[in-house]
């Protein structure tokens, strides 16, 4: 049976979805632009950065696009300054929380953390920094895990399991003290599910996941790779 | 016209965003022109002035020395910008903080000096817990992130300031 088709309103702009698209989806579908950090095209969605909220008509709550379902004669808006307010905030929040010292950090000038503030102008912060102490996992022979720069978006977790079948990272404890774990929170290096594919490390938006020997500026993730692999194989399908 | 009196001052930061200051090259004349750089490490004053129009700040807050400063120059100044990512977010000064002070210097002063091991005390700044960006401290009325922000965002900054324009530097700066 082929997919029912819906209409929806997207910035006051009608548009054509399929049943079960979500809303982020049938925004790109149709060139609008929605800002993301934890979604990756072809992995599972799970709304875990709050960056791609929208407004939707007939709730006040801000919804996730890219977990919400798009139904037939929903209107959203996807851009607001009560949404870009909102979208400043939450990475705000993600500086605060732990250490983002994007100067010495393998990844800048390639970050998507680092892009998304400067895309929503965000200068500064308007909280006060957390500074937590935190290790740098170098324990595998050739990747590094460093918690400084880590943001909890769970693309690592994803794409090992849904997309490599090994299923090594997952996050542990809860909200400040929530942290990535390989295996049964053993040493990166002694986790013995891990292939050592890469596959999280290219996935991954900052810094915390990188190649071995890299260094300020000099790590470049290729995460369309990874979407391209995860379409192709059906990942979600 | 009375001229704009600038200052500039480095707490604790590497003079990089001095540096991309100078890096205006030629465009330093059309400023000098409109502007006096009445202190900084640029010139010859030894105190913060009384009165100043705007003052670009270089540099975390990490001494008891620093806040002093701080305080000084927010008292003295109308518009007070922090210039980089040090006096922006603490930046590279404050990967010391998760660490406490006394640990810190005895790693460094004691455990990994070869000779004169001990902690010096006379004559440098005590070192608060922290290093912290200037807004814990202070009113900012400006944040130019960059390390250093480029000489053409500095440039626009000062250039904006002179053409007595509010600077819009949120798509020109970002950290790092």
């Amino acid at each position: 049976m082929p997919a029912k088709e819906v209409s929806i309103r997207i910035d006051g702009e009608l548009v054509r979805a399929t049943e079960g698209q979500t809303v982020l989806e049938a925004a790109r579908a149709s060139g609008k632009y929605i800002p993301t950090l934890c979604y990756l095209e072809g992995l599972s969605a799970v709304g875990a950065c709050r960056l791609c909220i929208v407004q939707a008509s007939g709730t006040d709550r801000l919804l996730p696009a890219c977990t919400t379902p798009v139904q037939d004669g929903m209107s959203v808006i996807t851009n607001s300054p009560k949404l870009a307010e909102y979208r400043r905030i939450t990475i705000e929040l993600l500086l605060v929380e732990r250490n983002h010292v994007c100067a010495v950090c393998v990844s800048n000038g390639r970050c998507e953390l680092q892009s998304m503030a400067k895309s929503l102008g965000v200068t500064h912060v308007r909280y006060p920094y957390n500074y937590p102490n935190l290790p740098v996992d170098m324990s595998h022979e050739r990747f590094v895990l460093d918690h400084n720069r880590c943001i909890l978006c769970t693309r690592c977790v994803r794409v090992c399991a849904e997309l490599e079948g090994a299923h090594v990272w997952e996050v542990t404890s809860r909200g400040i003290h929530a942290r990535l774990v390989s295996d049964l929170n053993q040493a990166w290096g002694e986790a013995r599910s891990c292939t050592s594919c890469g596959k999280c490390v290219q996935s991954c938006p900052t810094g915390a996941l990188a190649e071995k020997g890299r260094a300020v500026e000099e790590m470049q993730k290729r995460n369309d790779n990874i979407s391209s692999l995860a379409v192709r194989r059906g990942v979600l399908a | 016209m009375k001229k704009v009196r600038l200052a500039t001052v480095w707490l604790d930061g590497c003079s990089g965003c001095h540096m991309s200051l100078l890096d205006i090259d030629a465009a330093i004349i059309p400023v000098t022109q409109q502007a006096d750089i009445v202190y900084g490490p640029l010139v010859d004053a030894q105190e913060f002035p009384e009165d100043v129009d705007i003052t670009l700040v270089e540099g975390a807050v990490s001494s008891q020395d620093d806040l002093n400063k701080i305080q000084k120059i927010r008292a003295h100044t109308r518009v007070l910008v922090a210039l980089g990512d040090c006096a922006v977010t603490g930046n590279v000064p404050s990967m010391r903080n998760s660490i406490p002070v006394s640990r810190l210097l005895q790693r460094i002063y004691v455990e990994g000096a070869r000779e004169n091991r001990g902690v010096p005390s006379d004559g440098v700044p005590q070192l608060l817990k922290q290093a912290c960006p200037l807004q814990d401290y202070v009113q900012v009325d400006l944040h130019v992130p960059g390390c250093p922000p480029s000489a053409q965002a500095i440039l626009a900054v000062v250039s904006d300031f002179l053409a007595g324009r509010k600077p819009e530097v949120g798509s020109k700066v970002k950290f790092g």
